[in-house]
């Protein structure tokens, strides 16, 4: 049992549970700076993505907003900023700046990459041994603002892993903190199951909108998602229509209300379980839920996704005894007791619990221990 | 005998092996909401993870698993059957 909670409370009051140096381009170009500079600097962390250049409208503005919150996010305590030119990275620094943190940022053109990276490399080991420094202090469960989404699914994730995230969501809300899910289009067949959990007319509204855009957004493609959703993983592990794959995953929900939809990485603006209009796919999911403010994730899988995020402990449980057994360096807890039945779901939300403690505290998830980082930005549609 | 299979809910159509069964093995299944515990005859191996039907469904007719529609029967379904994408198949795609 581990009964204290620990994080670093950040100039805005918000608590983070990592303390990472991020070195964030601002776009694709600028990548190769930035491995150069966390070469340079080990024990900074570099964000390299696929990014950042000709972007427009709504999509422009989710790039924006992804690189913005997640250098803003709690778990990075210091950021760098390298772009191609210098207004972007600026705009993004300035907005990174906002949350108290030390934030730089550096522009290649007329440096080149060499040049460049020298100078941030001279910021970011200030910035490393400025970050090292500080201390971890006593928060409480509602600062820990958690989000949740499973992956590589099977039937055991809807009768095991995903009830016992249920347990913490609803520990977590009722203690007054925040939880985001999503996965939009994952929600096929349960979809009236959130309607109904909706707080007020408007954010039914909002959530019903949000659904009936995503599915038409495939339909305007001219297909379905039949193949894809479920997946052949999906298959394999005994799921066999999105229903059923709906069904199990918003097992994970709690019991507790939806108190507000978000677009795709916005900052949520009230306490308790918010719905992010998301993509399916774990590491963009992820990604956008770490760029609102998520620090820790809850990642139920029965087939053995291995995904992790950079700035985020992603916590992995499976009660898939084959998984536990074949995958177990990707496991955080093994909740397959569940299928045997030698315990019950409070007993597996209690152990969860426990890991969620242990992870805030500084213990590695397995996914940080092996090098999972996959940062993913979502692209709303093609780039100019 | 030791459970081979959970249902979520009583009256579900269907339940989840937890172990792999052969087939023409009677095998015990255990209601979740409920404690009951059910008895079937496997007519096909079901291995970890899926489904084998609890009643008989018409083709055509809703396939219930959580309480709730999961989808409808492209084939007749016998007691004891696997149920997968051969004989189940979405209502939405």
């Amino acid at each position: 049992m581990v009964d204290t909670l620990t994080g670093y409370r950040r100039d805005n009051d918000r608590v983070g549970v990592r303390n990472h140096v991020a070195i964030i381009p601002v776009d694709d170009i600028s990548n190769a700076a930035v491995e150069k500079i966390a070469a340079l600097i080990p024990g900074t962390l570099p964000l390299p993505h696929a990014y950042g250049r000709l972007q427009f409208g709504d999509d422009l503005e989710l790039t924006f907003r992804t690189l913005i919150g997640t250098g803003a996010n709690p778990n990075v305590g210091a950021a760098i900023v390298v772009g191609i030119e210098p207004v972007w990275t600026e705009r993004i620094a300035e907005e990174i700046a906002k949350t108290g943190k030390p934030v730089e940022a550096f522009a290649i053109e007329r440096h080149g990459d060499l040049r460049t990276a020298e100078a941030a490399a001279r910021s970011a080991q200030k910035m490393l041994q400025d970050v090292s420094g500080m201390a971890r202090v006593p928060v409480d469960l509602n600062e820990i603002w958690v989000s949740i989404k499973c992956g590589e699914s099977d039937t055991t994730t809807g009768l095991a892993s995903c009830p016992t995230v249920s347990r913490v969501v609803d520990r977590v809300v009722e203690a007054g903190g925040t939880v985001f899910f999503g996965e939009t289009s994952e929600l096929t067949g349960g979809e009236q199951l959130i309607e109904q959990r909706c707080e007020t007319d408007d954010v039914r509204d909002r959530f019903k909108k949000t659904y009936n855009d995503y599915i038409a957004m495939i339909e305007e493609q001219d297909a379905d998602l039949f193949g894809s959703q479920p997946t052949e993983g999906n298959v394999r592990g005994g799921l066999t229509t999105i229903e059923e794959k709906a069904l199990g995953n918003i097992a994970k929900t709690g019991t507790v209300p939806v108190v507000d939809v978000l677009a795709p990485a916005e900052a949520p603006k009230k306490a308790g379980l918010n719905f992010m209009d998301t993509s399916s796919a774990a590491a963009e999911c992820v990604t956008l839920m770490a760029a609102a403010g998520a620090v820790i994730h809850l990642f139920p899988t029965g087939q053995g996704n291995v995904i992790g995020n950079p700035i985020v402990p992603v916590v992995k449980l499976s009660g898939n005894p084959l998984t536990v057994e074949t995958m177990r360096e990707h496991i955080d807890l093994d909740v397959s007791g569940l299928l045997s039945r030698q315990f019950g779901l409070d007993a597996a939300g209690e152990q969860l619990l426990n890991v969620v403690r242990a992870t805030a505290n500084g213990r590695l998830t397995a996914a940080e221990s092996l090098g999972h980082r996959e940062f993913v930005m979502t692209k709303l549609y093609r780039s100019a | 005998m030791e459970h081979s299979f959970l249902i979520h809910h009583a009256g579900d159509l269907v339940g989840v092996a937890v172990k792999d069964i052969p087939a023409d093995q009677e095998v015990v299944g255990v209601e979740m909401d409920t404690g009951d515990v059910v008895k079937v005859v496997t007519r096909a191996p079901v291995l970890l993870g899926h489904k084998v039907a609890l009643a008989e469904i018409n083709k055509g007719d809703d396939v219930i698993k959580y309480g709730k529609r999961i989808g409808h029967a492209t084939e007749p379904i016998k007691v004891g059957d696997h149920v997968h994408t051969h004989n189940l198949r979405s209502a939405r795609w």
